[in-house]
């Protein structure tokens, strides 16, 4: 089976040259579809001259708030939420359950993706090195808005007959809004959301992912597979299909287990990276900061690099999407509040730590050669920032860029499958229906370029931001309850430590 | 109190020989043994999303296969033998947990099958055996 699929590529390699215009006529299509569904959702205000996305507000209002509200959890807790994670409050006689560590383990895999390699230099491309600034304090926020999603995601999932547990912000609205006696109007979310996390999966979950893998495997290919993104995105789609519907989990479990290697492998050369270009550190460093309140060079200055330090941030470590919640939820535990300071961490390490080494790796790239990516963005931007120092990195780039891009489709097809399961039950055909639709994108995604890509996976990202962020003031004060009453028993010893 | 021996069963070969060598010696010294089979697992594992959200019912299927499967029938080669005995199942890295569990019932003795495995596979992830004389705080017992 594997010799013929080889075979075939070969074949394909070799003799369809001619096709390669079918990556143009399907761009074609899909521009303007993609502008519309654009300019819908990003409905822009001026604001001191630069147009400020409505969604972005939203968001950012949103994790201020929770910020606050919750007495800035996202420092309180962060220590608290260490100790969780290496097991110390873990009950040593009920093991085998899923541990917090591997619920965070799971949630991060699924965040860290493309986003941290190659979102992070469309940041910098279009808000200059001051986005870097503003995406590290989108992070910073957004580890609140972490903390109340996943907190609900545990205190209202659902356990199914058949013993497996479903989880997320459709059943937190449903059942939370109930508790509060607005059933209706909790189902009517429930609703609204599962279908924006059925669609919103085909971006930034699917579509974004494999068209950054492609463009990043043509990169090391030295521009070879131009126009045939749709071969690579078939062979992609392929993959995804054996795992999802084939039901060849191995697939799956491998990656998942690679992955957080391949996430050091890729800290630790991005450090290397860093360090041989320390004469650049500290301009860069100062770049970031200056960027961030001149936005010298940037449209709409310090605003500018503002909303697209925010927008990508949101991109890369999904608070407010509500997706890790559907993760978290898998977890038992009886103190769901511990969930939410588990959940903390993943902005942390996606946004904080992941993002700001990529920005920097650019940064310093550009300090020391303005001009070193030519007019490369997106993955191709970061990896030329590599080659500068490591010549042989692309390649190894590409590899993890197809992991993290593989292992986020993954997870991302189950939220989405969560969200279509919700809407239209268990019912084993109209799964398929969704994985082959999932599929279907796969492809699809290496097809389109990245300016259209990203923003029909922005759009769609914001369409679920809408109504979890809007769910989240509403049952903001059950978690800030649960927060107060469960840090009063953790201080009075209640709350049992098992220290190993 | 009374002399306790903790067995460790997995289904194995050398499990069956482990208990058949401690129920020996337990009915000459009427002593008690505690059955126990660990089930491996690490809270420190990676796991796709679809495995976490069925890992309870799992578990519980894994804790019936061990039960039903292993630890049972044992119970009724002891209760048949008139040995006194108490069983355990518990999921947790296999030297650890045996540790734990022997501090947990006072035992002076650990009795374990050895696996046998390759010297390829003990290089990699050591093998049960070792680790556990290495840091068993009782004598223990490896049965070949």
């Amino acid at each position: 089976m594997m010799r013929f699929f080889t075979a075939l590529t070969a074949m394909l390699f070799f003799a369809l040259p001619a096709y390669a215009g079918f990556d143009d006529t399907i761009n074609e299509i899909t521009a303007p579809i993609a502008t519309a569904i654009g300019s819908f959702v990003f409905f822009k205000i001026n604001v001191f001259g630069a147009a400020l996305p409505l969604v972005v507000l939203w968001l950012v209002i949103g994790a201020v708030f929770f910020t606050v509200y919750l007495g800035f959890v996202n420092v309180s807790g962060f220590k608290h939420a260490i100790q969780l994670v290496r097991g110390d409050y873990a009950d040593p006689d009920s093991p085998g359950e899923v541990s917090h560590f591997q619920a965070l383990a799971t949630a991060v895999s699924g965040t860290v993706g493309i986003g941290n390699i190659g979102g992070v230099a469309v940041a910098v491309t279009i808000g200059g090195a001051g986005a870097t600034f503003w995406l590290i304090v989108a992070g910073f926020l957004g580890m609140s808005t972490k903390f109340v999603e996943c907190t609900l995601g545990v205190k209202y999932r659902q356990e199914n007959p058949d013993g497996s547990v479903s989880g997320g912000p459709m059943y937190y609205m449903r059942k939370g809004f109930e508790e509060r006696g607005m059933g209706g109007f909790g189902k009517f979310m429930g609703t609204f959301y599962a279908i924006g996390i059925f669609i919103g999966a085909l971006g930034i979950g699917n579509m974004f992912q494999s068209n950054q893998a492609y463009v990043q495997l043509n990169t090391v290919a030295g521009g070879r597979l131009d126009g045939l993104g749709w071969l690579i995105g078939l062979i992609l789609a392929a993959v995804v299909f054996m795992v999802i519907i084939g039901g060849i989990k191995s697939i799956a479990r491998v990656t998942e287990k690679i992955v957080p290697f391949m996430a050091i492998f890729y800290c630790v050369f991005a450090i290397i990276v860093i360090l041989m270009n320390f004469t650049s550190i500290p301009a860069a460093i100062g770049n970031i900061f200056s960027g961030a309140f001149t936005g010298a060079g940037v449209q709409g200055g310090a605003i500018g690099a503002l909303i697209i330090g925010f927008q990508r941030a949101v991109f890369s470590n999904e608070a407010g999407i509500g997706s890790a919640s559907i993760a978290h939820a898998a977890v038992r535990t009886p103190e769901p509040v511990t969930e939410g300071y588990v959940s903390l961490l993943e902005p942390f390490i996606d946004t904080i730590v992941i993002c700001t080494i990529t920005a920097l790796v650019i940064g310093t790239s550009q300090v020391a050669d303005p001009n070193f990516a030519g007019d490369a963005t997106g993955v191709a931007m970061t990896s030329a920032a590599f080659e500068r120092q490591i010549s042989w990195f692309p390649l190894p780039l590409a590899f993890g860029a197809l992991l993290f891009a593989f292992s986020t489709m993954i997870s991302w097809s189950y939220y989405g499958l969560k969200g279509w399961t919700y809407l239209f039950g268990e019912g084993h055909m109209g799964q398929t229906i969704y994985k082959l639709i999932f599929c279907g994108f796969v492809a699809l995604g290496c097809m389109v370029q990245l300016g259209p890509i990203l923003d029909i996976s922005d759009a769609l990202v914001f369409l679920i931001c809408v109504p979890n962020i809007l769910g989240l003031y509403f049952l903001a004060p059950i978690v800030r309850r649960e927060m107060i009453s469960y840090k009063e028993r953790l201080d009075r010893g209640e709350i049992k430590k098992y220290s190993h | 109190m009374t002399n306790s021996v903790l067995v460790a069963v997995d289904g194995s070969d050398g499990g069956a020989r482990a208990l058949q060598y401690a129920a020996e010696r337990a009915k000459l010294g009427g002593a008690k043994l505690i059955v126990t089979y660990v089930i491996e697992w690490s809270p420190y594992s990676f796991n796709t999303p679809e495995e976490n959200a069925e890992r309870h019912k799992r578990r519980e299927e894994e804790i019936d296969r061990a039960t039903s499967g292993v630890v049972e029938p044992a119970a009724a080669q002891l209760a048949a033998a008139g040995i006194e005995y108490e069983t355990v199942v518990r999921h947790g890295p296999p030297a650890e947990t045996l540790i734990k569990l022997a501090e947990k019932f006072g035992v002076q003795q650990i009795v374990i099958g050895r696996r046998g495995q390759s010297g390829i596979k003990n290089l990699l992830f050591g093998s049960v055996a070792g680790n556990l004389v290495q840091t068993s705080p009782v004598p223990v017992v490896v049965v070949p």
